[in-house]
């Protein structure tokens, strides 16, 4: 067992009379690359400002090392930030930006100027000392900041939407890179974002959040195989959730058929929602197919289709290499190892039906949006 | 072309009220009363006048930095508030500048004088009268009372634009909240310091109304000297070298505090 280095224990904290987090527990271990992932507004920025000393819950308590330090503030913790638009320094150059936190611990001159020009090693800005902050791109401004934070050798790094500003191509590479940074240095990694691809491709563990709950943690591959409800299984990817009824152990009834599959402990008879992934299901020859339905809507992805495919009023989506048109009828069928099946909740009915797909394209447009203002 | 025509009401308007009398003024700093040929008597002149000359920067410069020191807090306070709230103080601040600055330097005559508000309540508590009117301390409380909105209104301006993450990320990196002042806010709001300090001292250095009301005889400021030299005196030639004297040590004033900015590299924006 790894040693836990921060615990959030029953944390609740409200802005102007709405609750932003309910009772949150969350115990953050060494060395570990914790994500926590949910939509705006889900609380997870607020999480990161407790760790960091920036808000002060209204219960609950913040542990570091077993000792509680609700009430050190920030600039006396040993943990740094890097800012979702960076923060630097505008008065400073890159050299002093990074400098900065050292140069308040009274360093002497040469050590500073070592540890500075090491981490701009690390962070790939080496020659970058004398430029100003202003006239660096955004990606090498994020370097900066991460510089920054990690010159300071804290124990624990938290990272709010680091690389939320910048475009696909250059995330993939910081994605990568950031990933090195953690493993190289061995500190600890909190590391916030609404990006589901961004947190199962780094993260040790993923913290999911919705409504200031904690929905679900887990590593990447828990998290998306074995969802715990229908936010999860939506947000973590695409997810066909029908209502189901779970027959017996092994057995599932949904669309009118009974499938086999290989969750139990659900109790008899007992209404679940049945999670298949859009790229499980396997369009085969009509007459021998479990599910049939016709074919809404057909877009090219590149690697693969995407699929509607109307069953009775409920919209699947399905992906798949095999090019259907509009308007044919098609079937397929679900192995049970496809099959996952979990509890009703609140958000059971709210997802998984693709009648509204646009509509959820919108949302993650906008949660970009109101990400970029502030 | 187009956007050239829309300046020209402008140009002419420097040109008639703003050219055409420093030309003038100009002319007469640089010729006799009486021959109208080109002499340095005028500026000359001035000597006599010197030990004013120093007063006047002296008690502008005392007022620009009390005005700093009380305009900035409340610059920060006001950058820190809700917008809401921040639109309703700054007009709280700029309300006064909507009563004529005359009105306001007698009513502090009216407040400050022998017989005034102040001194009828000391003396009803037996504790005056005080004399506060006719002294040099007077004079610039006029002047920080009347110039105040003009430093906090660029302070803020300035302020208000700083990213508060920039601020906590000087706390992250250890900062106190003394460090955060003399680390990121005071360079920070540099740009606006220096304007504020622009827009307090050059009206204070050559204001005249506010040290014949307030001040006594021995605190005439050149802004006096001047106008008595117009209005008095009728010695125009005087008068005339003497705003020109003025205007250049102001702008030695402001192009050593424009150093300020230019060497620090600070781009806010």
């Amino acid at each position: 067992m790894k040693k836990e280095l921060i615990r959030l224990t029953d944390i609740v904290m409200s802005y102007d009379g709405e609750e932003v987090l309910k009772s949150v527990n969350l115990a953050v271990h060494d060395k570990e690359f914790v994500t926590l992932l949910g939509p705006s507004g889900c609380g997870k920025t607020t999480t990161l400002r407790i760790i960091g000393g920036f808000e002060t819950p209204d219960k609950g308590d913040v542990y570091f090392e077993g000792q509680r330090i609700n009430d050190v503030p920030a600039y006396k913790r040993k943990v740094n930030t890097v800012f979702q638009r960076y923060a630097l320094f505008p008065h400073l150059n890159v050299f002093e930006n990074v400098a900065f936190g050292l140069r308040l611990q009274k360093l002497p001159e040469q050590e500073i100027r070592t540890r500075v020009m090491e981490m701009l090693e690390l962070v790939n800005l080496r020659g970058f000392e004398r430029r100003t902050s202003t006239t660096l791109s955004g990606g090498q401004q994020q370097r900066v900041a991460i510089a920054r934070a990690l010159v300071c050798r804290p124990r624990l790094l938290l990272l709010d939407e680091p690389l939320g500003a910048l475009d696909l191509r250059l995330r993939k590479d910081m994605q990568a890179e950031l990933k090195r940074i953690q493993q190289q240095l061995e500190i600890t990694f909190v590391y916030v974002t609404h990006d589901q691809e961004e947190a199962l491709a780094m993260s040790d563990r993923v913290v999911v959040m919705d409504k200031g709950v904690i929905q679900q943690i887990g590593t990447p591959e828990d998290i998306y195989n074995e969802p715990e409800n229908a936010f999860v299984a939506d947000f973590i990817g695409e997810s066909n959730i029908i209502d189901g009824v779970m027959i017996d152990d092994y057995v599932v009834e949904f669309c009118g058929r009974r499938f086999q599959c290989v969750d139990k402990g659900f109790g008899r008879n007992t209404p679940v929602d049945v999670v298949i992934r859009p790229e499980d299901i396997d369009i085969i020859p009509y007459e021998s197919g479990h599910i049939k339905g016709t074919v809404v809507s057909a877009t090219f992805k590149g690697v693969h289709y995407e699929f509607i495919i109307d069953v009775d009023g409920f919209k699947w989506l399905i992906q798949s290499t095999d090019y259907q048109s509009v308007g044919s009828a098609v079937a397929f069928v679900i192995n049970p190892e496809d099959i996952h099946i979990m509890k009703k909740s609140e958000y059971s009915g709210v997802f998984g039906d693709y009648s509204s797909f646009s509509d959820e394209y919108d949302e993650d447009g906008r949660a970009a949006e109101e990400d970029h203002e502030d | 072309m187009k956007t050239k025509l829309f300046a020209a009401p402008y140009i002419v308007w420097m040109a008639i009220f703003i050219l055409v009398p420093l030309g003038a003024c100009a002319y007469y700093a640089f010729t006799d009363p009486n021959t109208g040929s080109f002499t340095f008597a005028n500026i000359k002149a001035i000597e006599t006048y010197l030990p004013t000359f120093i007063d006047s920067l002296w008690l502008a410069a005392i007022a620009a930095a009390i005005c700093l020191v009380l305009a900035y807090p409340v610059a920060y306070t006001i950058a820190q508030a809700r917008p809401s709230r921040q639109r309703v103080l700054m007009l709280l601040v700029m309300l006064p500048m909507c009563m004529s600055f005359l009105l306001r330097t007698l009513a502090l005559v009216a407040i400050m004088e022998d017989t005034g508000i102040i001194n009828q309540l000391l003396s009803k508590i037996g504790l005056g009268p005080v004399t506060l009117m006719r002294t040099p301390a007077a004079v610039v409380f006029g002047m920080v009372y009347n110039y105040l909105p003009y430093m906090i209104m660029p302070l803020y301006s300035v302020m208000v634009k700083i990213n508060p993450s920039v601020i906590e990320a000087a706390q992250d990196l250890g900062c106190s909240s003394v460090k955060v002042l003399t680390r990121v806010m005071l360079p920070l709001s540099l740009p606006g310091i220096v304007s504020g300090i622009t827009m307090v001292f050059v009206p204070a250095v050559s204001t005249f109304y506010i040290s014949k009301k307030l001040g006594g005889t021995g605190t005439a400021m050149i802004g006096d000297i001047i106008e008595s030299q117009f209005k008095s005196t009728y010695n125009l030639n005087v008068g005339a070298a003497m705003s020109l004297v003025l205007m250049i040590l102001i702008f030695i004033c402001m192009g050593i505090m424009n150093k300020f900015t230019d060497s620090d590299d600070v781009s806010l924006y």
